[in-house]
């Protein structure tokens, strides 16, 4: 990356604790409503993270009332306020595409020690 | 007042708003430029300026080309292009420098510039005809069909869409949102693509039919009825 570009991505990032795919984190999310601004906590398991500087982002999936739901959210949006990591797993792919066609019992992952994050 | 300025496109990011919203933008390297020649009604029929990208490298020139220099008294520049006069402001002489200040956030910009080669390309990618069906016996694919009619007119009408040469062209963008001025580096940030790949020579301008920015206007919310 050239050095313009640096100074002008470098900026806009921000800090978040160490994720991989496998983790279970709670996204802390800003939500608008009218003027008024309150915090949605999104709670799932990482199944992909995307790299790539200021476009990097992550996708976050659940089941919710037997109905699975997955949200992307862009790394360094300002509308995250915090993200928590609740878990790790051993998962031996970059990828959890698979977990889509899984679920209850056959949905579980093995837990690992979790790291310390800063 | 000098209306443009010469740049070179460093690459496309984003930039996040306040409220979590996306705007893609391209950062431009606009500038610093000198001035290197005025022309003007009596002497050259027009107004106009000629200015230069003052880089790193310096330029070599030939003997007609370093008198044009000497002559306004500036560095010789490598890069080189012409922009409009606009009325107002001080007069503009030899050896002044044109930055990147001369815009501010939220104008509109024209950014002129040079598309990317394509090569000899068909009709299909040149001018998007459909094509024909890929399989279920299909003999027609990617070809342009019929050019027209035979014994009248015997001929094929000028400006027939036909394969050919593509990209590489002028092309202008016109108002543009400037999204952020960085005078210390030397840089502009704009919102969309603008003609070329990275390092590609583009001219900023202030926009000719500029429109006027729309601001969102938020209703109040209503509170929902509670009894």
């Amino acid at each position: 990356m050239s050095a313009a570009m640096e100074l002008v991505e470098k900026a806009q990032l921000t800090t978040k604790p160490e994720m991989k795919p496998g983790d279970t984190v709670k996204v802390h999310v800003k939500v608008r409503e009218g003027d008024k601004e309150r915090i949605q906590i999104f709670e799932g398991i990482i199944i992909g993270v995307r790299r790539g500087g200021i476009r990097a982002s992550f996708t976050v999936r659940k089941v919710s009332f037997g109905q699975g739901v997955e949200r992307i959210f862009p790394m360094h949006s300002p509308s995250i306020a915090k993200v928590e990591v609740i878990r790790s797993a051993r998962v031996r792919r970059a990828k959890l595409y698979f977990l889509r066609t899984l679920k209850g019992k056959a949905a579980r992952m093995k837990e690992t020690a979790r790291r310390v994050t800063p | 007042m000098v209306t443009g300025i010469i740049g070179k496109k460093v690459g496309m990011t984003q930039l996040f708003a306040e409220d979590g919203t996306v705007q893609p933008a391209t950062v431009l390297r606009a500038g610093p430029c000198v001035v290197a020649q005025v022309k003007n009604v009596d002497r050259d029929g027009y107004e106009a300026v000629q200015l230069g990208f003052v880089d790193a490298k310096t330029s070599k020139e030939n003997k007609p080309s370093q008198g044009h220099f000497k002559a306004a008294g500036v560095p010789a520049t490598r890069l080189r292009r012409e922009v409009t006069l606009k009325a107002g402001g001080d007069p503009v002489k030899p050896g002044d420098q044109v930055n990147v200040s001369m815009f501010a956030n939220g104008d509109r910009v024209d950014v002129i510039g040079t598309s990317r080669g394509k090569g000899f390309q068909g009709v299909v990618k040149r001018h998007h005809f459909a094509g024909g069906r890929a399989s279920h016996g299909s003999m027609f694919h990617r070809a342009p069909g019929s050019i027209g009619a035979s014994s009248y007119p015997s001929r094929v009408v000028k400006g027939m869409r036909m394969a050919g040469h593509m990209g590489a062209d002028r092309v202008t963008v016109r108002n543009l949102k400037v999204l952020r001025v960085d005078a210390e580096n030397n840089l502009l940030l704009v919102e969309g693509a603008v003609p070329g790949g990275p390092n590609a020579i583009v001219v900023i301008r202030k926009a000719i039919a500029a429109k006027p920015i729309r601001v969102a206007q938020v209703e109040p919310v209503k509170k929902k009825g509670k009894k």
